[in-house]
């Protein structure tokens, strides 16, 4: 059992370092750094040897986002209102997440199960998906007014079809074999549902649940465009009309931060549910 | 009158329909297998020893014949017959110990029983360190003793294996024959085997069926009388193994000609 001899001796080795972890850590989180900060600092000497007039430095923005987060430095329309800013997108992302997840996961399941639903819904879902987010704004503004409503039907839509394309892939390519062997212990019809068909497609549902979070982020922009008064989107929006490309700057680093951050959790909760997937451990 | 045998095939064919090409994979396969017999069947690929196997464990209906296990015809896969694949059919989502007692789970059995009836099957395959592992932490060897232990744990009467070691190496293919062995006789349960190795098909069973392709039927069958533990290096054993070999090339040969 050479096999169980080498799998021990790694997991002992795990263990008894603790402090072996640190340096891994510290060396890809400064890794991550360099290109960012290489890019900062080619930002800052552009605009300093006045490469362009239009774009303010980076410690500029710097000082703009400490005012649009805390206020106090230059108080005007926008200062000390990232929060409100902030939760209003996140309502509209998570929300508009939340829908099309409780949509697409179970539709995914059915069409990727059930062949009736398969030939009923697949052409017409097919036909819509290569349509924009962005062709639906004028439709969705007709349909929901403007407002936060067309806000969250956009995000909803962007979210939607990672979400079921990786459901009904994930439940189509479960092996064969293992609902041979769930029937052949006598596990069969909608109990084989629940305990194979749910927990093999796991890993697929929540890849589109993660790139359905990040479409949700990505569209947030165009889902503000709707004429909603708070959100990050509507910032960006109002930055560029009043030709403040601070505040745009400000708007596109909170999106990226907040969109990171949701993407960490949702990689976290699934590397926890699937630690039994090789694939699934960092 | 004889007791009632545990396994009787009676003329079965299978014939599969692909795009308009007919293969027939089976043809009047008769056998009949007693309870707590270990029967192997062996023969070069194409001669429908997995056809007839997946028959058995009623993953494919015959289109000709009957299968009949009790005298009551096989209408699908079912507990008393329990399948150990070549490639695992683990649920990879499940730790060694709820694998094992999938089955039993299924049937809604109480979790104090389960975890008994579990730890019992656990410790038979000797995985007892290994209990909370994952099957993509385990080697081979120790996969294919989790799905035999899963079957056993199953209840099942009747354990149908399709070339169950044929994936491992030499060394763990011998340890996992003994074991298995070893299982088979405590618990006196009946085995079909499917095997394409001459050696393996002697040293684990009480009758060899040999099959041969195109299409594929049983060709003959012979008793193996070597008294229990079977020594693979010793003359007896070599004896055997080269008069089935050559009725397996004469097979061959009649074939060819």
């Amino acid at each position: 059992m050479s096999a169980s001899v080498a799998a021990e001796g790694s997991a002992g080795e795990k263990k008894s370092r603790p402090g072996g972890m640190v340096w891994p850590r510290l060396k890809a989180v400064l890794l991550a750094l360099v290109v960012p900060l290489a890019l900062l600092l080619g930002w800052h000497l552009a605009v300093k040897a006045g490469m362009t007039r239009l774009i303010p430095s980076p410690a500029d923005v710097a000082e703009y986002m400490v005012d649009f987060a805390v206020g106090g430095i230059w108080d005007d329309a926008f200062s000390a209102t990232l929060h409100i800013h902030l939760f209003a997108s996140m309502t509209r992302v998570y929300g508009g997440f939340a829908l099309a997840a409780l949509v697409a996961v179970p539709l995914g399941l059915l069409i990727g199960r059930n062949e009736k639903v398969r030939a009923l819904l697949d052409p017409f879902l097919q036909l819509m998906r290569p349509i924009p987010v962005t062709a639906w704004l004028p439709l969705s503004m007709i349909l929901f007014g403007l407002g936060p409503r067309s806000a969250f039907f956009l995000v909803f839509l962007g979210a939607f079809y990672p979400i079921l394309l990786n459901t009904v892939f994930g439940v189509r390519s479960v092996e064969k074999r293992l609902f041979e062997a769930a029937s052949m212990l006598g596990c069969s019809g909608t109990a084989q549902f629940f305990r194979v068909v749910l927990p093999a497609s796991l890993p697929s549902i929540f890849t589109g649940l993660r790139l359905g979070l990040g479409l949700a982020w990505f569209v947030i922009v165009v889902g503000e465009m709707t004429g909603v008064p708070q959100g990050l989107g509507a910032v960006i929006m109002d930055g560029r009309t009043l030709s403040r490309t601070e505040l745009v700057i400000c708007g596109m680093i909170v999106i990226g931060i907040a969109g990171f951050i949701s993407d960490r959790i949702i990689v976290a909760i699934m590397n926890r549910l699937l630690r039994w997937s090789p694939s699934h451990h960092g | 009158m004889a007791e009632l045998p545990i396994l009787d095939l009676r003329n079965v064919g299978k014939v599969y329909e692909l795009n308009d090409q007919r293969i027939e994979a089976l043809r009047d396969a008769n056998l009949v297998v007693e309870k707590g017999e270990f029967v192997c069947l062996i023969g070069a690929s194409g001669c429908g020893k997995s056809t007839l196997l997946r028959i058995v464990a009623g993953f494919e209906p015959p289109s000709a014949g009957e299968a009949l296990m009790w005298d009551k015809a096989i209408a699908g896969p079912a507990p008393d017959r329990g399948m150990v694949f070549q490639d695992y059919g683990l649920f990879p989502w499940l730790s060694v110990r709820q694998n094992i007692g999938f089955g039993p789970a299924s049937r809604g059995l109480p979790k104090a029983e389960l975890r008994v009836l579990v730890d019992r099957f656990v410790d038979m395959v000797g995985l007892t360190r290994f209990a909370d592992a994952y099957p993509h932490q385990l080697s081979g060897g120790m996969k294919q003793r989790v799905a035999i232990a899963r079957v056993l744990a199953n209840d099942a009467e009747m354990v149908l294996m399709d070339e169950p070691f044929g994936a491992l190496d030499a060394m763990t293919r011998e340890r996992l024959q003994d074991e298995l062995l070893d299982i088979w006789q405590r618990t006196k349960l009946t085995v079909l085997f499917v095997t394409h190795s001459i050696e393996e098909a002697i040293f684990l069973a009480d009758r060899v069926v040999v099959m041969e392709p195109g299409p594929g039927r049983i060709a003959s069958e012979h008793r193996i009388e070597l008294p229990r533990p079977r020594d693979v290096s010793s003359p007896e054993f070599n004896a055997v193994r080269r008069d089935l070999s050559a009725r397996l090339h004469s097979h061959h040969g009649k074939k060819a000609a």
